[in-house]
C-alpha cells in the first residue's frame, strides 16, 4: 500500500541537467519543489580517484546498471527486437547530475535552420527535395524566440568560446574566453584556413577561466588533465548540474531532493496528471507524490518509456502514421572518422579536455548548397584534444595486425604521433525509426523495457562520404604521412561506440496532431506535464545536444511558472 | 629470449611448491600422501634432482615473488599458463619493452574474471535467448567466467589437434597459428564464436598492459613509460600550449591515496 506525501507545486522525475535547472528556476521563484532521482547522489569529493581509465571509460563505472534496465533494439520491423545486454554504441547515465557529470561538456546552439529545418528546406530546394518517409518538421519556435534562452544556459555554465562565423546571431559575447590552443589545435587551423574555411575554438563548458556566474556560483578553470568523458570533474570546471544549479537550489531552501527514488507511473484523472508513484530503492517502499506540476526530466529514452508505460499521450503508430509518443526518434550520425600518421613529430596529446577543440562549420545545417546533392543537413567537423588515454588508443596503420609484434611497435610508436578527428552529422527523422514498449522483455521490477527501431538510411551515408572528403582533405593539409579515413557507413550496428546523443520521442512542434508538446515544452494533452529534453526534438542537428537541451529547459521553466500563474495551455 | 623467461616462472613454482612440502610435514619419507596437493606438483617431485633443489630453494617464508598480488582469485594454474602464453603472443617483448608475461596482464585478467565484470553483473543477462542479428551485439547467456573457461579449453584442443602438443609446448610461431585461427573464427567453441573469444582476449590483453597498476597489470607502470603516458597527473595547465613534447615520469593511483 503506496504511502501519500505532501502535495508539492512541481515534482521532478529525475535530476540531471533539465531537472536541476528546472529545480534552481523554480525554487528561485517561491516554488516547492520535489525531486526525484533513482540513483544515488553525487559530489566532487567522489572523484579524487578519478583517473582511471579501466573503471569509467571502459567499465563504465558512472552508468546506468543494465541488469536492472536496458532498451532492446533492431534496426527494422523484419527483425525480432533483442535487449542491447552490454553497452555499445550509447551509454545511459544516472545518479543525481546524470550525464551532466560524465559529458565532455561541448556546448552548442543549433542553427536557426534547424529550428524551421521544413518550411526552409522546401523554401530554397522545393517539396519535392525531402524524401517521403522523412518526417521532417519545424520545432514551433523559432532561433530568434530561444536565443535569451540559450544565453541563460551560456552564463550559468560559464561556457568558454569563441563566436561561431556560421552560427546564429548571439545577444551576449561567450561568458569566458576561449580554451588554450595546442600544437595539434593550431595544425588543424591552419590547415582549415589554408583550405579556406573559418575553423574556431570549440564551445566549451570546460571553463577556460576561473568563473562566477549570475547565481553567485564560483568554479575554477579546467586544468587540461585528460579524464573528462565518462569521467567526473574533481576540479567543478566541467559545467555540471551538482556544482552549477542545484547548489543553487538547496540554497533556497525549497528544494526537497529524494534519491534512491525511481519513479515508475505518473498518475493522471482526465486530461490532468495529478502526481507520481515511486518506489524507494533502498526500502522497496511505495511512495505517492502528489503535486500541482510533474516534470518529466529523465533521459531522453525514459522520457518516452514513463509517458508510454503510464498511459499518457498517443502512441506513435509507424503504419497509420497517427500518434506522437515515440515518434521521430532520432540519434547522430557520427562519420568520416580520420586518423593522420605524423613520423617527426611527437605531441602531448596525452593532456586534454572535454570540450578542447577546434572546429569548422562550412558543412552544417544548411550553410552549403544541396542543390546537386543527396542529403539535407551536414555536420561540424571538430578536432577534439580530448586527452589520449592509453588503453583506448591504439592506431595502427591500415595493413598492420592488431596484435603481435608489429601491432604493439606502431602502437606505441603513433601513441604521440598519430591525429583523429570526425564529423558529427545532423540525423533525420524517418516514419519507421521510433520508439515504443518491447512485447517480451522486462526490467528487474517486471516492466517492459523500450524497444528501439532504428537504422542508418542513404541519407546518412551520402552525408558520410560527403564529409570524408572534406575531413581528408585537412589531414593532408595538415602534413600526415598517411590518412585513413571512414568513407562509408554500414547498416546502425549497437556494439560500437558512437554518441550518447538519442533525440526525439516526445517532440515539440506546432501541431498537436504531429507533436506531443507546444514550445514551453508543456504536452498538448496534459496542460499540467512538461517534458524538456533532447526527447523533444524533432531532429537532431549537426552538434552535440547539450546546449539546446538547456535553453528549452530555461524556456520550460518559465513555462511552468506562467502555468501555475495563468493555467491553461500556453499555446 | 621469451622462452627462457617462459620456463623461469615454471622453475620457481616447482621449487616453491618443493619446500611447500618439505616444511609442511605432507610428505612420508618422501612420498607425496595424495590429494591436491600431490595432483598440484606433478609428476616432476618424483624424481627428486636434489643438488637442483638446494641451490634453487628459496627461503622457507615464502617463494621468490614478493608482490601479493601476483596469486590466483580465478583462474586454475593450468588456465593461468595457458592465458601467459598466449598474452605475451598478443603482446610480445621487444625493444620498446617488456611484453605481457612481464607486465603481469594474466594476473590482471585472472582478477578481472573474479570480479563483477567476470560474471557480468552489470549487464543485461535475462532470457529469452536468441542468437541476433550482427547490429545486435553480444546475445550469449555465457559470462565472461564462462567464456574463458570454454575459450581456453578451445586453445588446447585446437593446439592439440593442430600440432598434437600442448599450447604451452609449442613455438611462438605455432601459437600464432592456433591465435589467428581462433581469431578467425575458425575455431568450435561452444556458446560463442572463437572469434568473439579471441577479441575478449586480445581486449583484455590491452587492458592489462595499460590500466593503472592498482588491478595488477602495467607492472611498475612499463606499459605507462613505452607510450610515454604519464598516468595520473593532475593538471596539465602550464604546459598544454608548448609545441615540444614533454616527457613526464608517470603516476599511478596510488600516489593519489598515500594517507
Amino acid at each position: 500500500m503506496a504511502t501519500t506525501l505532501p502535495k508539492t507545486d512541481v515534482v521532478l522525475i529525475g535530476v540531471g541537467w533539465t531537472g536541476g535547472i528546472l529545480a534552481a528556476e523554480l525554487t528561485k521563484k517561491g516554488y516547492q519543489v520535489v525531486g526525484l532521482e533513482r540513483g544515488k547522489g553525487r559530489k566532487t569529493s567522489d572523484f579524487i580517484m578519478v583517473h582511471d581509465e579501466l573503471r569509467y571509460a571502459l567499465r563504465y563505472d558512472l552508468m546506468q546498471d543494465l541488469s536492472k534496465e536496458t532498451v532492446t533494439f533492431r534496426n527494422n520491423e523484419k527483425m525480432r527486437a533483442l535487449p542491447m545486454r552490454q553497452y555499445g554504441s550509447f551509454l545511459l547515465g544516472t545518479d543525481v547530475g546524470g550525464s551532466g557529470v560524465h559529458w565532455n561538456g561541448q556546448t552548442w546552439r543549433f542553427l536557426p535552420y534547424d529550428f524551421q529545418i521544413r518550411s526552409m528546406t522546401e523554401e530554397r530546394y522545393g517539396k519535392n527535395k525531402i524524401p517521403e518517409d522523412m518526417l521532417l518538421q519545424d520545432w514551433g519556435i523559432t532561433y530568434d524566440e530561444l536565443e535569451p534562452y540559450f544565453d541563460q544556459f551560456e552564463q550559468m555554465a560559464g561556457i568558454s568560446g569563441e563566436e561561431n562565423p556560421h552560427g546564429g546571431p548571439r545577444s551576449n559575447p561567450y561568458p569566458t574566453g576561449p580554451m588554450k590552443h595546442t600544437p595539434v589545435m593550431s595544425l588543424f587551423k591552419e590547415a582549415c584556413e589554408n583550405l579556406g574555411y573559418k575553423p574556431f575554438t570549440q564551445p566549451s563548458a570546460n571553463l577556460s577561466e576561473s568563473y562566477t556566474n549570475p547565481d553567485g556560483i564560483a568554479r575554477a578553470a579546467c586544468q587540461y588533465c585528460g579524464f573528462c568523458e565518462r569521467f567526473g570533474c574533481e576540479y567543478g570546471a566541467k559545467a555540471d548540474p551538482t556544482v552549477t544549479v542545484l547548489p543553487v537550489a538547496e540554497s533556497t531552501g525549497k528544494f526537497d531532493l529524494r534519491t534512491h527514488s525511481n519513479v515508475v507511473e505518473i498518475l493522471h484523472e482526465g486530461n490532468r496528471a495529478t502526481g507520481v508513484r515511486f518506489i524507494d530503492t533502498q526500502s522497496g517502499e511505495e511512495f505517492i507524490q502528489p503535486a500541482e506540476v510533474v516534470a518529466v526530466t529523465s533521459y531522453v529514452l525514459n522520457n518516452v518509456r514513463l509517458l508510454l508505460q503510464s498511459g499518457m499521450g498517443k502512441p506513435y503508430d509507424p503504419k497509420t502514421g497517427t500518434g506522437v509518443i515515440g515518434k521521430n526518434y532520432a540519434y547522430q550520425n557520427m562519420c568520416a572518422s580520420t586518423t593522420g600518421f605524423f613520423e617527426e613529430r611527437e605531441f602531448n596529446v596525452y593532456a586534454g579536455a572535454g570540450s578542447l577543440g577546434m572546429c569548422v562549420d562550412e558543412f552544417n545545417g544548411d550553410n552549403f548548397d544541396h542543390s546537386d546533392l543527396n542529403f539535407l543537413h551536414g555536420a561540424n567537423i571538430f578536432l577534439g584534444q580530448l586527452g589520449k588515454r592509453p588503453i583506448q588508443n591504439n592506431a595502427v596503420k591500415p595493413d598492420t595486425p592488431s596484435w603481435g609484434a608489429k601491432f604493439k611497435e606502431e602502437s606505441v610508436k603513433y601513441q604521440n604521433r598519430s591525429i583523429s578527428f570526425n564529423a558529427q552529422g545532423a540525423s533525420m527523422p524517418f516514419r519507421y525509426h521510433y520508439l515504443d514498449l518491447d512485447p517480451t522483455y522486462k526490467d528487474a521490477f517486471g516492466n517492459p523495457l523500450l524497444r528501439m527501431t532504428y537504422d542508418f538510411k542513404e541519407q546518412d551515408n551520402e552525408m558520410s562520404k560527403f564529409m570524408a572528403s572534406k575531413t581528408e582533405e585537412i589531414m593532408k593539409e595538415m602534413g600526415a604521412s598517411e590518412v585513413i579515413v571512414a568513407r562509408e557507413k554500414g547498416p546502425y550496428n549497437i556494439v560500437p561506440y558512437q554518441s550518447t546523443h538519442n533525440t526525439g520521442g516526445v517532440i515539440m512542434g506546432d501541431d498537436p496532431n504531429t507533436s506531443a508538446l507546444n514550445n514551453y515544452l508543456q504536452m498538448w494533452d496534459y496542460e499540467n506535464v512538461f517534458v524538456p529534453g533532447a526527447s523533444a526534438f524533432p531532429h537532431n542537428s549537426g552538434y552535440n545536444p547539450t546546449g539546446t537541451v538547456g535553453a528549452l529547459s530555461y524556456r520550460c521553466a518559465e513555462g511552468i511558472d506562467l502555468y501555475l500563474k495563468n493555467g491553461g495551455s500556453l499555446v | 629470449m621469451a622462452d627462457q623467461d617462459k620456463k623461469d616462472p615454471l622453475l620457481e613454482k616447482r621449487t616453491s611448491r618443493r619446500s611447500f612440502l618439505k616444511n609442511s610435514g605432507l610428505t612420508v619419507g618422501g612420498l607425496i600422501v595424495g590429494g591436491a596437493v600431490g595432483t598440484l606438483i606433478g609428476k616432476e617431485t618424483n624424481e627428486t634432482k636434489t643438488t637442483e633443489d638446494t641451490n634453487q630453494a628459496p627461503t622457507p617464508q615464502g617463494t621468490g615473488n614478493a608482490n601479493p598480488n601476483a596469486a590466483l582469485m580465478f583462474f586454475t594454474p593450468n588456465q593461468f599458463d595457458i592465458t601467459n602464453a598466449a598474452v605475451e603472443r598478443i603482446f610480445p617483448a621487444d625493444d620498446n619493452g617488456p611484453g605481457a608475461q612481464d607486465l603481469l596482464v594474466a594476473y590482471f585478467i585472472d582478477h578481472q574474471l573474479a570480479s563483477g565484470w567476470g560474471t557480468n553483473a552489470k549487464e543485461y543477462m535475462s532470457g529469452p535467448f536468441y542468437p541476433g542479428e550482427e547490429t545486435q551485439g553480444y546475445q550469449s547467456s555465457l559470462n565472461r567466467q564462462e567464456i574463458f573457461t570454454v575459450g581456453l579449453e578451445a586453445i588446447e584442443k585446437h593446439s592439440t589437434e593442430k600440432y598434437e602438443k600442448s599450447f604451452l609446448e609449442l613455438s611462438g610461431e605455432e601459437q600464432d597459428a592456433v591465435l589467428t585461427d581462433l581469431q578467425d573464427g575458425n575455431v568450435e567453441m561452444k556458446g560463442v564464436s572463437s572469434n568473439y573469444f579471441f577479441n575478449l582476449l586480445r581486449s583484455t590483453t590491452i587492458e592489462g598492459v595499460y590500466a593503472d597498476p592498482l588491478y595488477g597489470g602495467n607492472a611498475n607502470m612499463a606499459g605507462w613509460e613505452m607510450k610515454k603516458y604519464p598516468g595520473h597527473q593532475m593538471s596539465y595547465f602550464n604546459m598544454i600550449e608548448q609545441e615540444e613534447f614533454e616527457e613526464i615520469a608517470p603516476k599511478s593511483l596510488s600516489s593519489q591515496h598515500n594517507h
